[in-house]
């Protein structure tokens, strides 16, 4: 390994490569059989089948909708303004991908003598011998997260017609109350761990068989924290923007063929990111038995967790209603905020006492 | 190759800012914006300050953005409403001019291209910004940091009482 | 420290670069029928009237608002709660007081009905 760019090595180099395309890939084919996995497990919910024509049991649909969704007509609205209706899709798009970089999915594995951490922003330094990751993992998180409202805003705007500025307006104004809301709740979590690096924030949780979780400690902040995001990503019971019913499709109504597909995509992406934040945060990451003595046990406990919380989304959809829109802001600003507020002082103030 | 990087991102930030003011479209300005503080984000990044990166996208880029994304829409201004000002222009590019100057001053006697304070980057590296920035908050500078409540207590009262004529 | 940020820089490149071949693409194969009709605002099939560019309620604004400042509270409060055990019962009295003026903020907020949606 004599070849050093920028004072890192070839490897590191080379194993960047590979974690990013890893975790894109991972992230689209997950978004592709979420939308099939969801069909499925709401249609067997509902004594129905589901899609079963295209494959064995439907396994090619999500491709199939993906070619067909390719090759449509694609629409742009004369009234519209053409460069912000363009690039909704991609600023909704961008930032509910990346967010999934600094996820911490595995443990540090050692290929030819160069230990490379299982997570895509991270790395080994062999001087200073430990891994460096983004110390500030959350925050980046949320940052992300902060931009996907544009993307939708700007759809709303941009459209120029009355149904997609309506669910525009109504999914900004939802998205960034329940944020508020989602941002405040897992401070709680970071009065426990005292730090904001999700690396060290899945260590804590390694201990005890599973009892070292956030989830025991802190079961309001996880519980109010995953329906706060649920909604900021506007999942049922809270997918007042495209109420079918009220408002058509909401932002994405003038929109068509690939456009379309990456509002599409954006939205179950930001379920895997929210998913996977929340196994990293409360469910102990990539912890499990055996993992630290096997690392590559690891990725898998991971992608078990984040399977299962996106299984709960799923049979959320299946099982609520959808909410009123004033109920919707009245829970956000008027339980939600004041109760993580009061989960913070209370943990504050027993913490200090233990 | 670090300069380069450099380079590459004032010019994103160069670019995207003089659009900001040259854009027809107030929509688009403000897309102009939002990119500019992404760069400047991307420098604190550079500084070894990724905590005030994370908080320049999320309170300007994420929140501030909105809000005016949101009287932009409000407000409704229309492309073509817009007129021209030749006397603000030289007003504007006199006031700009000075404090080109005045910053050309500053770089030069402060000596700000070398790093200078007590907080070095390993020491960042080592302990982490966001708590060498919460340490001295919450003892240096606490006074500042409870008037800014404040001050965020003023503008709560205040963002109410502009929002709702008939109190 | 740009070891860790490096990785990010790339995958913002292969999701931009991901999402404008597929925007390009699917333009450049999808068919090109285009009538006045079809590029007219969306309305359950009848005439569009007027435009959608209206003003709209204040409410949203003031939303927007309100986001802004609890989120520069939220933004005081990460780098506290990671400091928390050290700074002791200090700094739990100190951002005590933070947080009750904000909250004082927050009940006239609720008291002005500023958080109604009729």
């Amino acid at each position: 390994m004599g070849i050093e760019i920028l004072g890192l090595p070839m490897m590191y180099y080379i194993a960047m490569l590979a974690k990013v395309l890893v975790a894109f890939v991972f992230v689209l084919l997950t978004v592709a059989y979420a939308t099939y996995a969801e069909r499925k497990i709401i249609g067997h919910m509902q004594v129905r089948l589901g899609p079963m024509r295209t494959g064995w049991h439907g396994l090619l649909q999500p491709i199939a909708d993906g070619v067909k969704l390719f090759f449509k007509e694609e629409i742009i609205p004369s009234q519209a303004s053409t460069f912000a209706f363009l690039i909704a899709p991609l600023i909704a798009l961008i930032p509910a991908f990346i967010t999934f970089a600094v996820i911490p999915f595995g443990g540090t594995i050692e290929i030819m003598g160069y230990k490379i951490p299982m997570q895509v922003a991270a790395y080994y330094d062999t001087t200073a011998g430990q891994v460096f990751d983004v110390n500030v993992g959350v925050l980046y998180i949320l940052a992300m997260s902060s931009l996907g409202v544009y993307g939708i805003v700007l759809a709303g705007w941009a459209s120029n017609s009355k149904y997609s500025l309506m669910g525009g307006l109504r999914a900004s104004a939802q998205m960034i109350s329940y944020e508020l809301s989602a941002g405040l709740s897992i401070i709680a979590v970071f009065m426990l761990s005292g730090t904001l690096s999700l690396t060290k924030i899945v260590e804590l949780q390694s201990g005890m068989g599973g009892f070292e979780w956030y989830v025991f400690k802190q079961p309001l902040a996880a519980f109010m924290f995953f329906i706060c995001a649920l909604a900021e990503i506007n999942r049922t019971p809270f997918d007042l923007p495209e109420a079918e019913t009220e408002l058509v499709s909401g932002f994405c109504t003038e929109y068509s063929s690939m456009k379309y597909a990456m509002f599409f995509m954006a939205e179950y992406a930001n379920m895997v990111t929210v998913c996977a934040l929340t196994t990293t945060l409360f469910l102990g990451g990539w912890n499990g038995p055996f993992a630290v003595a096997v690392p590559l046990l690891g990725p898998v406990y991971f992608v078990a967790k984040v399977y299962f919380l996106m299984f709960f989304c799923m049979w959320i959809r299946a099982t609520v209603p959808r909410y009123r829109y004033d109920q919707l802001m009245h829970l956000g600003w008027k339980v939600f905020l004041p109760l993580a507020l009061v989960n913070i002082v209370v943990t504050g103030i027993i913490g200090y006492f233990i | 190759m670090e300069t380069l990087f450099f380079a590459i991102v004032s010019l994103v930030a160069i670019i995207s800012a003089i659009l900001v003011i040259t854009c027809k479209n107030p929509i688009n300005s403000a897309l102009s914006l939002i990119m500019t503080f992404f760069c400047l984000a991307t420098y604190y990044v550079m500084l070894d300050a990724p905590f005030m990166a994370a908080v320049q996208v999320m309170v300007y880029a994420g929140a501030i953005m909105v809000l005016i994304v949101f009287t932009i829409m409000l407000l409704n201004i229309r492309v073509n409403a817009t007129q021209k000002h030749s006397h603000r222009i030289l007003l504007g590019s006199i006031i700009g001019f000075f404090t080109l100057i005045n910053t050309i001053v500053l770089l030069v006697k402060s000596q700000a291209a070398k790093p200078v304070g007590p907080f070095t980057g390993d020491m960042i590296r080592n302990i982490g910004h966001s708590e060498l920035i919460g340490r001295e908050m919450f003892t240096t500078f606490l006074l500042p940091f409870e008037i800014t409540s404040i001050l965020l207590l003023v503008a709560i009262v205040g963002s109410v009482i502009l929002a709702k004529k008939n109190i | 420290m740009l070891g860790a940020y490096l990785p990010i820089l790339l995958l913002v490149i292969v999701a931009v670069g991901f999402g404008l071949c597929s925007l390009v693409f699917s333009s450049l194969i999808g068919p090109k029928k285009i009538s006045a009709l079809k590029l007219s605002p969306y309305e359950s099939g009848c005439e569009p009237v007027g435009t959608a560019r209206e003003r709209f309620s204040i409410k949203f604004y003031l939303i927007a608002m309100l986001f802004i400042l609890f989120d520069i509270e939220a933004v005081f409060l990460y780098p506290w709660a990671i400091l928390y055990k050290k700074l002791g019962v200090f700094g739990l009295v100190e951002m005590g007081l933070f947080i009750v003026i904000l909250f004082v903020g927050y009940i006239y907020v609720w008291k002005k009905g500023a958080l109604e949606w009729e």
